[in-house]
This record gives C-alpha cells, sequence and structure tokens, in this order.
C-alpha cells in the first residue's frame, strides 16, 4: 500500500516537474509551477520559510518522503534502478554509512553556497541538475515534436502551436546535462540511491530529521525469518537484516521491502521502544544532534548572507548570423536585482531559460554564474509584456515582478559602435533602434551629415530591442551593457 | 518543411497530370468549365498591325511554379520545376493559348530559360513570345548592357525574333531621379529606343511596346510621340482590373486609373494588353461577405472568373495575361474565355459595387511581383503584405482597440500565422526605412511606410 501511494504520487510529481521545464502550455504551467516551489533548496534559497519548515516537519513525521516523491532527481534514480530490477532480482546489499563523506560534502556545499560559488553547488543541487537534463536533453525532443505539430497545423489553418527555435543554448551545460543523466544512470542502475545517500546535501541535510522521524520502517523480530530479502531490495543499502536494523538517515520510505517481506516482519509506523539497541542508539543520537545542529546553523548561515550584376526580381537576401558582444558586465534578466544576487540564489534548474518565450535566457558560460542565467539578443529580445522568468524562478533569484514593474527596472544601458552604423557605413536612412525603443530613450540627431542614435542611458532599461532590432551584423551598431546591480528608479 | 513541399509537389504533380489527362477527354467535363462557360473554344483578337490572332488568355511566365512546391515566392532557392511548366504550356497551347509573356528579370533571372525550354517543344509559329528591355537598374544603362540584355533574352528564348518587345515598366524612377531622367537614360541616352526600332526593321522585333507604371507624364509623352509619329507604338501593355479602372488614384494618389490609360489607347487604335487582371490573386481571394455576393449572382462562377471576364471584356484588349503557377489555374482560365462571355452593362455596374468594397478594406495593394525584392536587409516584403492581406480578406483581423469575444483566438492565429509565413529575421521590425525597395515598386506602396503600419499593429498585439 505505501509503495502504491509512494509510486503514484512520484510519477504524477516526476511528470509535472518535467512538463514544467518542457512548457508545455503556459497558462497550466502556471498552475503547477508549484512543484518547483516546493523544491527543498530552491525554497531555502528563496527564503520561504513556510515550505521548508512543511518539509522537515514531513520529515519528522514520515522520514525522507521527500527524496522519494517530491525530488524530481531521486524519483529519475528510481526509474533506472526499477528497470534493472527487471533483470536482475535481489541485486542490493547493505552498506554502512559513509558519514565522513557525506558530512564533508554538506559541509562543503553549505560553505560554497555561502560565499557563492556557484559552479560547484548548482553542480550538487539535485533539483537543478534535473531541470538542467531536461531541459538541455529533452526539451530540444520535445520541441521538435511541437514543430512538427506546428508544421502539420500550418497546412490545416489550425493555430494551436506555434514553431520554436531550437538552439544550443550552452555547450557547457548540455555537456554537464549529459554528464550528469550518465553518472546517475550508472550508479542508480548498479547501486539504486547511491547519489542521494552519499552525495546529495539536501538528502544528507533531511536525514538530520528523518533519524527522528515519528513514523519508521521496523523489523517485527518475532515474525522475522532473516531470509534477508528485505535487505536485497533495498535500494538505498539501508537495511541490515542480520541486526535488524534500518538507517535512517538513508531510508527513503520507499516501501519496498514492506511489499517484499512474506511474513509481515516489517511494519510502517510508530517505533516500538525496544527494537534500538541502547548503546548503538546513544551513539547515534549524540552524533546526529550534532550534525544537525551544525547543519542547520550553516543553513542558516547561508541564509543569511545570500542577501545579494542587373538585379532580378525575387529571391531573399542572405541574413548573417549576429555574433555576441563582448559584454563586460553580463545582462540578468528584470526582477534578478544583480549578478551578485543570482550567484547567491540561482541554482542554475534552467526553468527560466525554458520559459523564455524569446530566446533571451541561457546559461552564463562565466565561472563565477556558472550555468545561471544571462541575457544575449542575438535571436530576440526581452520584450515589454513579458515576466515569465520572474514568475517561475522558484528560488528568488528572479522576483516576481509585474511588467509595469518592469519598466522601472533598468538591466543594462545601450551602448553605440559609430563604426558600425548603418547610416554611416551604407548611407541610408535608418533609425530602427530609435523606433524600435520602448522607452524612448533613442533620439535620433545630426551627426557627420546623418542621422544617428543618441543613448539616454537613464531611460534606457537594457532590454536589446535596439541591438537585436540594428541591420548592422553580424556585430550590431549598438548594444547593451549590463548595470552590475540593477537601477531602479 | 521540405516533406510538406515534398507531399504538396507530389500531389500537386499527381493532381496535374490527372487534370491534363481528365481534360483531353471531350465528353468528360474539365475542372472550372460550367454550364456558362468553359463550352467552346478560345476567344482571339487580332492585332491591328500585324494581323497576330492573339488568344485572350496570354500566360504570364512570372509565378512559375518551383520544384519544392509554390512559387518562388514562397520558396526562394528552390529551381523552376521545368517538367510542370512543359505540362503546363502544352496544355496551354494545346487549348489555344498563344501569347507567353516574360521577361529577362522574372524568377530571378531564370523565367526566359524556363520559357524557352517550354516553348521549343512546339513550332515556333504556334505561339507569339513577349519579353522585356529590363534594364531598370542604372548599372543596365549603357548602351552594351541594354544590347546585351535583348541579345540574351533571343539566346535564353531560343529563338531568333521577338514577337512583342516591350520597353519595360516605363514611368518608374531609379534612386534618387526622376521618371523622366530616368526614361532617358535608360532609352534614350544611349540611343536604345533607335536601335530596337533598327531591330524591328529587320524582323528581329515584330512588334514594339512598353509596358507602364508609375509616372502619368512618361505615358501621355510617349502617346504624343505615337501621336506625332516620332515613334509607333504597336501595343502597349498597362494594368487593367475592375478595382484599378476608378479606385487606382483613390488606393495611391501617385497612380493612375486604369480608365484613363485604356481610353487613351483606344483613341489611338493602339491595343492594350493587361497585366494584373487579378492583383496579384488579391481580386481572387476577398472575403467571405463579397464571395457570397458574387456567388449569390452566379453560384458556379469562381471569383477570379468576375475579374478575368472583367478584364478581357473591353474591344480593345488584345490579351490578358495571368501568371498561373498552378494548373487548376490555368484550366479555370482557359474555360473563362473559351469562349469569353462579355460583362454586361448590369454586370458592370454590380462589379464597380463589388470594387468599392474591396476599395474599403484598405488592404496593402500589394500584388507579390517580387520586383522589391531581394530586400538588402533581409525582409520579405511580399510574405509581410500577403499574410496582412490574407487576414484582412479572410475577416479574421484582430483588432486591438475593440477586442471582441474572439480577440484572444484572433489575436493568437494572426501572430502564429505570421511566425510562419515569415521567419522572424524577415519580419517588418526589422525594416529600416532606407527606402531603396520603393523605386521598384509598380504599385508605387510606400513600402517602409506599410511596413511600419504592419510592425505597430503586430507590436500593439503582442502587447495586449
Amino acid at each position: 500500500m505505501l509503495k502504491k501511494i509512494r509510486t503514484i504520487l512520484a510519477i504524477v510529481m516526476l511528470l509535472l516537474v518535467t512538463l514544467l521545464f518542457l512548457g508545455v502550455c503556459w497558462h497550466i504551467n502556471l498552475w503547477f509551477g508549484f512543484v518547483a516551489k516546493i523544491q527543498f533548496l530552491p525554497a531555502v534559497l528563496s527564503f520561504n520559510v513556510i515550505v521548508v519548515l512543511l518539509l522537515l516537519l514531513l520529515t519528522l513525521l514520515l522520514g525522507r518522503v521527500y527524496c522519494s516523491v517530491i525530488c524530481p532527481l531521486g524519483i529519475m534514480q528510481d526509474c533506472f534502478s526499477w528497470v534493472h530490477g527487471k533483470f536482475k532480482k535481489n541485486r542490493f546489499s547493505y552498506s554502512p554509512e559513509k558519514k565522513w563523506l557525506r558530512y564533508i560534502v554538506l559541509g562543503v556545499f553549505v560553505v560554497l553556497l555561502i560565499v557563492g560559488v556557484t559552479p560547484v553547488t548548482t553542480l550538487l543541487a539535485p533539483y537543478s541538475a534535473y531541470g538542467r537534463i531536461v531541459n538541455s536533453l529533452f526539451k530540444p525532443l520535445y520541441d521538435m515534436l511541437n514543430n512538427a505539430l506546428a508544421h502539420y497545423e500550418a497546412g490545416h489553418n489550425l493555430y494551436n502551436f506555434s514553431e520554436v527555435e531550437i538552439w544550443m543554448r550552452s555547450v557547457t551545460t548540455f555537456v554537464v546535462a549529459i554528464v550528469t543523466l550518465l553518472v546517475l544512470a550508472v550508479l542508480a542502475w548498479r547501486h539504486g540511491r547511491t547519489y542521494c545517500n552519499t552525495i546529495c546535501p539536501v538528502g544528507t541535510f533531511l536525514s538530520f530529521f528523518a533519524r527522528y522521524s515519528f513514523l519508521k520502517v521496523h523489523f517485527d523480530s518475532d515474525k522475522c525469518k532473516q531470509c534477508g530479502l528485505c535487505e536485497k531490495n533495498c535500494k538505498a543499502s539501508a537495511i541490515d537484516f542480520k541486526n535488524m536494523k534500518v538507517d535512517y538517515s538513508r531510508c527513503v520510505v520507499c516501501g519496498d521491502c514492506l511489499e517484499k517481506c512474506n511474513f509481515d516482519a516489517l511494519h510502517y509506523g510508530r517505533m516500538p521502544k525496544t527494537a534500538v539497541a541502547p548503546a548503538q542508539k546513544d551513539e547515534t543520537v549524540d552524533e546526529a544532534r550534532r550534525s544537525f545542529l551544525l547543519g542547520a546553523g550553516l543553513m542558516t548561515a547561508a541564509v543569511a548572507s545570500a542577501e545579494p550584376k542587373i538585379k532580378v526580381d525575387g529571391g531573399l537576401a542572405v541574413i548573417e548570423d549576429k555574433i555576441l558582444p563582448d559584454r563586460k558586465t553580463p545582462i540578468t534578466p528584470p526582477g534578478s536585482i544583480s549578478a551578485q544576487n543570482m550567484r547567491h540564489h540561482c541554482t542554475a534548474c534552467q526553468l527560466c531559460v525554458s520559459a523564455c518565450p524569446n530566446n533571451v535566457l541561457r546559461p552564463s558560460k562565466s565561472l563565477m554564474n556558472f550555468m545561471q542565467p544571462e541575457m544575449s539578443f542575438e535571436r530576440g529580445y526581452c520584450r515589454p509584456e513579458c515576466t515569465r522568468c520572474s514568475q517561475v524562478c522558484p528560488t528568488g533569484a528572479i522576483r516576481r515582478i509585474t511588467p509595469e514593474e518592469k519598466t522601472e527596472v533598468h538591466a543594462g544601458y545601450a551602448v553605440w559602435l559609430k563604426d558600425n552604423c548603418i547610416p554611416l557605413t551604407d548611407g541610408v536612412s535608418c533609425g530602427n533602434c530609435a523606433r524600435h525603443c520602448p522607452t524612448g530613450a533613442i533620439q535620433m540627431v545630426d551627426y557627420e551629415g546623418a542621422q544617428v542614435p543618441s543613448i539616454d542611458t537613464q531611460k534606457c532599461i537594457g532590454c536589446g530591442a535596439c541591438e537585436h532590432l540594428c541591420p548592422a551584423r553580424p556585430f550590431s551598431a549598438i548594444y547593451v551593457e549590463g548595470n552590475v546591480m540593477h537601477h531602479l528608479q | 518543411m521540405d516533406r510538406r513541399d515534398f507531399i504538396k509537389h507530389l500531389g500537386g504533380a499527381a493532381l496535374a497530370a490527372s487534370l491534363l489527362a481528365a481534360c483531353r477527354k471531350t465528353e468528360t467535363p474539365a475542372q472550372g468549365v460550367t454550364t456558362l462557360d468553359g463550352q467552346g473554344s478560345m476567344t482571339y483578337r487580332t492585332n491591328p498591325n500585324t494581323g497576330d490572332k492573339i488568344s485572350l488568355l496570354g500566360y504570364g511566365m512570372m509565378r512559375l511554379p518551383v520544384e519544392a512546391g509554390g512559387t518562388m515566392r514562397e520558396n526562394p532557392d528552390s529551381p523552376i520545376n521545368q517538367e510542370l511548366v512543359n505540362q503546363q504550356v502544352d496544355y496551354a497551347i494545346e487549348h489555344g493559348v498563344n501569347y507567353f509573356d516574360t521577361a529577362p528579370v522574372y524568377c530571378q533571372g531564370l523565367s526566359e530559360r524556363s520559357t524557352g525550354i517550354a516553348l521549343s517543344r512546339h513550332p515556333r509559329n504556334r505561339y507569339y513570345i513577349a519579353t522585356k528591355l529590363s534594364n531598370q537598374s542604372p548599372a543596365a544603362w549603357s548602351r552594351e548592357a541594354s544590347m546585351g540584355i535583348f541579345e540574351k533574352s533571343l539566346k535564353e528564348l531560343r529563338t531568333d525574333y521577338v514577337d512583342y518587345l516591350l520597353l519595360h515598366s516605363v514611368g518608374m524612377s531609379a534612386n534618387d531621379l526622376d521618371a523622366m531622367q530616368t526614361f532617358n537614360g535608360r532609352y534614350m541616352d544611349n540611343g536604345i529606343l533607335d536601335w530596337l526600332v533598327e531591330q524591328k526593321e529587320k524582323g528581329r522585333i515584330r512588334n514594339l511596346g512598353f509596358s507602364y507604371h508609375g509616372d502619368i507624364a512618361i505615358f501621355d509623352m510617349l502617346l504624343k510621340w505615337h501621336d506625332e509619329g516620332k515613334y509607333h507604338w504597336d501595343f502597349v501593355q498597362i494594368e487593367l482590373n475592375y478595382l484599378d479602372w476608378n479606385y487606382a488614384n483613390e488606393i495611391n494618389e501617385r497612380n493612375t486609373d486604369a480608365s484613363y490609360l485604356y481610353e487613351e489607347l483606344r483613341k489611338r487604335n493602339i491595343p492594350a494588353v493587361i497585366m494584373e487582371p487579378l492583383l496579384g490573386g488579391r481580386l481572387g481571394t476577398l472575403p467571405e461577405f463579397i464571395v457570397k455576393r458574387m456567388q449569390e449572382r452566379e453560384p458556379e462562377t469562381p471569383v477570379a472568373r468576375w475579374a478575368f471576364r472583367y478584364a478581357g471584356t473591353p474591344e480593345g484588349v488584345l490579351t490578358v495575361l495571368s501568371g498561373m503557377s498552378y494548373t487548376e489555374h490555368l484550366v479555370q482560365n482557359v474555360a473563362t474565355y473559351s469562349p469569353l462571355r462579355p460583362i454586361t452593362p448590369e454586370e458592370n455596374d454590380f462589379l464597380m459595387q463589388i470594387a468599392d468594397e474591396v476599395y474599403n478594406l484598405k488592404s496593402i495593394p500589394c500584388t507579390t511581383c517580387s520586383y522589391c525584392m531581394p530586400c538588402p536587409y533581409g525582409l520579405n516584403i511580399p510574405a509581410i503584405f500577403s499574410h496582412y492581406n490574407k487576414c484582412i480578406n479572410e475577416g479574421s483581423m484582430p483588432n486591438p482597440e475593440h477586442p471582441g469575444s474572439h480577440y484572444n483566438k484572433l489575436r493568437r492565429a494572426f501572430l502564429i500565422g505570421y511566425d510562419r509565413s515569415v521567419p522572424k529575421l524577415r519580419q517588418a521590425s526589422h525594416c529600416i526605412g532606407c527606402n531603396q525597395c520603393v523605386s521598384h515598386c509598380p504599385q508605387r506602396i510606400d513600402i517602409p511606410a506599410e511596413m511600419r503600419r504592419v510592425d505597430e499593429f503586430v507590436e500593439q498585439l503582442k502587447r495586449s
């Protein structure tokens, strides 16, 4: 029964998170956007005290069910493990907890989180690892299907699917996603929940609470025939059947053992007092309490500091691709306050990248903001009516803003490059930047016998309309530099 | 894209083949044939200068089908579907069409060759070739360059004489020049007009005329020369249809009503060759409420047929050109003029009412001729205008000022349809207003201004 409920919930959750990342339908997406917001690390980073407390309470009550039904990366690993289980039965065995590794990883993670060394923290964070896998590997496939449907529709005067551009936003992120998927697939295939129980910082942190959970899986020593089937089917390697012991720091309450036991010797419920040897209990408690306090302290600290020839007719001219300008300061999306704030909150899950309908957001290549979103305008610009990234962000890295508020967020400022400007180079009139500036920050002025743009940087919000719509190629004659911290007005 | 086009092409070819086969059997009624039209044989008009009997339907070779499906407007990089062109030319000749109109600049410069290939498979005396001296760009204004264009036409068309040669698009002006300077630069200063008259005396050109768009002063001047005996025009090609008859000037004050052009030619007994009888298809795809009015009168008659009957009715019309990309259009047009059922005065009044309604649609008067292309900044000008006009015609224009109950649906269809018919980088927002296209437009549309109109409309939709 427990297993059935767990499986159903897990499948639903995995589907919802995946659909969220695939961007199935924007309006429906907003309904189940909560599945990203109840993820542990995003909730911590966005100071979502309610969610954090609820998750901790849930763990104190039921154990690490979070890892079994909420964390998409955990569920994904269960899928791999389940497939292997179809071929090879009873393949697991008990192994002692690798405490030193778990605590070191957690400790380092928390310290790096506080300091803001994102390349490591984002790699380890489970939810964002899953996000990257879906966004980099599955979304292109989904988009291809979408485009095929759009293509079919185009011949039938239907307008449900609009074609989307499929492009490589960042090779690094793509490679990271592939490597993550492969490593996790191999680990899960062979040993089940290895990653969750040795590396995952969220898993380790929750295990402090899981040790004290109100309901637990425990042995009924009267009924146990010592067959060992439970241990052989524990993907967390947490059951030691010889001692009739379960390691609650690693048990993810999947219910597999309950189902496997032929003698009804395993129960999920309140623990009878006698089941645990006193000596061991003391030891566990002490250490657990110590690490609990340590962990909680570190988390709190992290949270507190994270503030921040003859012409012939017809044909099409070839359009040269735009080349990315070398921006001194990266531009982060409106609502993100600054790259610094981004560094402290963003887990690089790519949900905003996947949600951006204008092909503006892409993962950063710089180590300082590794895989975190930044803006560029070769394929589109940050349209004034759109605030999707701010609506989907589960970590508070991009704060929720309205389109009205967005007009007052100056994410960057435009810079004019005289040498590329078409009226000066081609001798034709242009003014496309001024025509499309949503804030009227650009005026055309007389200069060397031509009309060229002049920019009022006070008014410029850095949306990139001018850069994107500039006819100069491959380098625009006007481009946006990021503001270190967004100016507000 | 490719797959769809492939299937479309495959289906199109199969359909074309079966249609062509079906039409050969006299006992089976062909497509386009009704109780009213297509029951007899082609109507011919006589050229008073040479006595040529010209079919009222002339084949315009400007919108030839391409292998990827559609025409070069939809698939600019695709080669011409020569097999289909051959089939269609065969069908046309078999059904009495004998006037084929091409130009060196059509279909990215490939039309003459394709026309030559298709026609050279038939005896030279079964058809008349019309082509043009397309020296519009100042680079081709030298005597040698212009002569070269004519010689190349003969070579491409695989012939040693042209039946009808036209000064191409007189009245248009090249950048920074007025129409008169442009005309003098193209034909007078280099002595090319006199050279063409010489070629006519040598029999390399049988009829010399001009096609006119643009500044009326040039049209008037050339007819004055005709009156004075300075030059003789064997024929003149003008734009005529039931909308331009009275509304050309209302739609664009720089243009002249077709009624004036036609009457001036008629006074002098100069035969008129008609172009744009359908305004690039715009009079063939009308909004539902107008279609309904037309079909209530004659349920069997396709909307386009009214326009062809109208253009073919005046006695001074030698032939009506139609750029028939699809076999079905050819079959239908052949039926329309086999024989012509002239428009009665009462029907004429009716069409003038229809013209009034079409005028009130305020669509963009683009005929998708693609003379403006390629836009140096990559825009697909005709595709942008087509999408806008299509939505007007379908009555599916979203109105952001008065959003009704269907507004969201219409808005979505407009925007998605826009992205489907024009890639983002080729949309109106990328028009910089360099004005280089303006002088190429035979309809004299202020293209940058219309681009801005479309762009602002799209922007308004996106923001609402």
